[in-house]
């Protein structure tokens, strides 16, 4: 087992038990910080696939914005500081069972796959060329159209988020 | 010689060196100086704080007319050190029902994600923490890692003030992440790099504020408002609120998150000095490698003389007048100014370098004069409703414009 | 590249450490005190009254709101931005058209009022 095995270990136990910490803490606000911890361990999981973009995308958009926002809209319900008690549902060890079956599923089906078995093995420093991939989102045969729907998207969720605001505020007037 | 040159290079290979020759692993030799160069960097960084926060009092105690710090040492230069010592045997209060792990993270967290920054800010040609390939995009990202301690901090002291002010704050942090993040997209296209060391490879020729005036202005206001310095500390504003996400820490808890302020404001000048203002880059730097650490600090200490001048001579914003400046000036600034300077730059492309950088100022220059008219217009249109509206109001106004001869 | 990431994470738990560190220091240094006033909630000397949860506005999640999309966007275009100096007329005028669509978006939300600050 290499160094790189161990960070990688390390980052997955730790964005694995912080993700049932998200879904079990009693305080709404706990679970959300938690689920910082979740994402900060998938960047790190990045760093190891030898992708730097994508984890410093993963800190800048999920740590920074999606974390934040979500944090926003926690303090916008009611009861942020009351403890809930456990969040254990009665039925959990059957469901744990499900979970377990599907996994197990998913991981039958993708031993199929050529590329499980595959190892991984390190890239040469010029692998990750951000000039290629800023090429390729706009070339016509790369992804200019999903580049470009992309845009189309943010604005429509824009636009969503301002008609549900406004018509909130305006309720408040009444 | 080597070692006048360029004492740290110098010091760094022996070291590396020496290390080697003790029959290490060459894992564990890369492992030991990596640690090294990170402890005596962040070390060094702490400590400069002590010296940033002498240079800052007695700056705006000129400002001020004051003589500033002058009573322990000359100058009064140990003064920041007799206040650490200070703080340091302050006794720490936890408030009843606070919740203890994100209480105590929120200091450390802070000054942690400030240090996080030094670890990839060339400071010379040859003494780089690491070049990393997607250094800028790092930069703003570990950046905006301390809004999360703001919000850790807000929510573990159990205090309405506290929460209050956390979120205040973070929604003025990330309101000016947006044209923070806009704006330094025109470096990266000038330079065709996101690696900060790359960035400062391309202003060899020209710098970056010769080329784009206006994304240097917005990139400096927009950080500005990200250390939360005057005129945008309306987290702060110790003269007239209580104060903010902190209110409830005391001792060095409280330190810290002073520290990781000053060390924050000293950051994003050196930041700027390396993203606009070419960095370690001058007359024989590159021969002479510790020049270009003495022009950097040069150019440092000259944008964050700027800083201070600001929060020395400017009065604060009110919060809705801050918002407006960052959503209605700041962010339609940069969106046009991305796409102004990217058709510029497309046509001109076939042009020598020397007027592809005077079409990027003159656009520039236009974008800016034409904000400052619209800005001028917005203005005069809002006083004219408001004389419409409110006519008692008004007669104030217009005997004041009389007055001025406008 | 890896190399690069091994001397940030080391500077990670370095920074980390360094605060935390000194902070033990102080803590062991300083004197331990507490009494029930003492340690109450700051409130300009007045008894905390309720519980202590505030709700925010809306007001804010609009503005994270805003934020995220602005943040994917300038995400989105860092690569092209990377990529500008070799690319061909009409991928500019791509970029920038991706860069027209938001900004129709943006004066929508100025328009509506989502930008005003209450």
């Amino acid at each position: 087992m290499n160094g790189l095995q161990v960070v990688f270990l390390l980052a997955a136990l730790v964005s694995l038990f912080s993700a049932v910490m998200v879904v079990s803490a009693r305080r709404m606000m706990h679970a959300a910080l938690w689920l910082v911890l979740t994402l900060m361990g998938v960047a790190v999981i990045f760093v190891t696939l030898q992708s730097s973009f994508f984890a410093v995308v993963q800190i800048l958009v999920y740590v920074g914005a999606i974390a934040i926002l979500i944090i926003f809209s926690v303090m916008l319900t009611r009861r942020v500081m009351e403890d809930h008690g456990d969040q254990i549902l009665p039925g959990w060890r059957a469901a744990g069972l499900v979970a377990l079956l599907l996994f197990g599923v998913i991981v039958g089906f993708m031993t199929l796959w050529l590329g499980f078995s595959a190892v991984l093995v390190e890239l040469p420093a010029d692998a990750e060329n951000l000039l290629e991939l800023g090429r390729s989102l706009v070339s016509p045969q790369g992804y200019v159209l999903p580049f470009e729907l992309a845009s189309v998207l943010l604005v429509a969720a824009l636009i969503g988020a301002i008609t549900i605001a406004v018509d909130r505020k305006e309720d408040q007037d009444r | 010689m080597d070692f006048l040159r360029d004492p740290f290079g110098f010091v760094i290979q022996w070291y590396v060196g020496w290390l080697s020759g003790l029959g290490l692993p060459a894992f564990g030799v890369e492992l030991i100086s990596k640690l090294t160069g990170a402890l005596v960097l962040a070390t060094g960084a702490m400590l400069f704080v002590v010296f940033l926060i002498w240079y800052e009092r007695k700056l705006i105690g000129r400002i001020q007319d004051r003589f500033g710090p002058n009573r322990v040492g000359p100058w009064g230069i140990f003064q920041p050190v007799a206040d650490m010592l200070k703080i340091f045997t302050k006794e720490y209060i936890t408030p009843i029902g606070a919740d203890k792990v994100t209480y105590n993270l929120a200091p450390i967290l802070a000054v942690a994600a400030v240090l996080l920054l030094w670890s990839v800010l060339p400071l010379s040609v040859t003494v780089v923490g690491t070049d990393l390939n997607v250094g800028l995009l790092f930069l703003i990202a570990v950046g905006g890692l301390g809004e999360m301690s703001y919000i850790l901090a807000g929510w573990g002291s159990n205090n309405k003030y506290a929460l209050l002010g956390a979120f205040r704050l973070v929604a003025q942090l990330i309101s000016y992440e947006v044209p923070l993040v806009l704006s330094a997209l025109v470096p990266v296209m000038l330079a065709g790099t996101l690696s900060v060391t790359g960035i400062v490879q391309a202003q060899e020729n020209v710098w970056f504020i010769v080329a784009a005036p206006a994304a240097a202005l917005i990139f400096f206001i927009a950080s500005i408002a990200e250390i939360g310095r005057s005129p945008f500390d309306l987290i702060e504003a110790e003269s007239e609120l209580v104060a903010g996400y902190n209110i409830e820490y005391s001792g060095l808890k409280f330190g810290m998150f002073f520290v990781a302020e000053f060390l924050h404001a000293f950051t994003v000048s050196m930041i700027f000095a390396t993203v606009f203002l070419g960095g370690w880059r001058g007359p024989g730097a590159e021969q002479i490698p510790v020049l270009g650490f003495v022009y950097l600090m040069v150019k440092t200490f000259v944008v964050y003389f700027v800083t201070i001048l600001f929060r020395g001579t400017l009065p604060r914003f009110r919060i809705d007048q801050m918002m407006n400046l960052n959503w209605k000036v700041l962010t339609p600034l940069s969106l046009g100014l991305i796409m102004a300077m990217s058709i510029v730059g497309g046509l001109t492309r076939q042009l020598p370098a020397f007027w592809q950088v005077t079409a990027y100022l003159i656009i520039n220059l236009l974008l800016l004069g034409a904000t400052d008219q619209l800005m001028h217009f917005a203005q005069n249109r809002k006083t004219k409703l408001n004389l419409a509206t409110q006519p008692g109001k008004g007669v104030l106004t217009t005997s004041s414009k009389h007055g001025s001869g406008e | 590249m890896l190399g690069n990431w091994l001397y940030i994470g080391i500077f990670a738990l370095v920074a980390l450490m360094m605060p935390a560190i000194t902070i033990l220091i102080a803590g062991i240094l300083s004197p331990k005190k507490p009494d029930p006033i003492k340690n109450s909630t700051y409130e300009c000397g007045v008894e905390t009254v309720g519980p202590n949860w505030t709700q925010i506005k809306i007001q804010y999640y609009v503005f994270a709101l805003v934020f995220l999309i602005f943040d994917v966007e300038a995400v989105l275009l860092f690569p092209w931005a990377v990529a500008y100096q070799f690319l061909p007329l009409y991928a500019i005028i791509e970029g920038v058209l991706f860069l027209l669509i938001l900004v129709i978006g943006f004066f929508y939300a100025w328009r509506k009022g989502a930008l005003e600050w209450f």
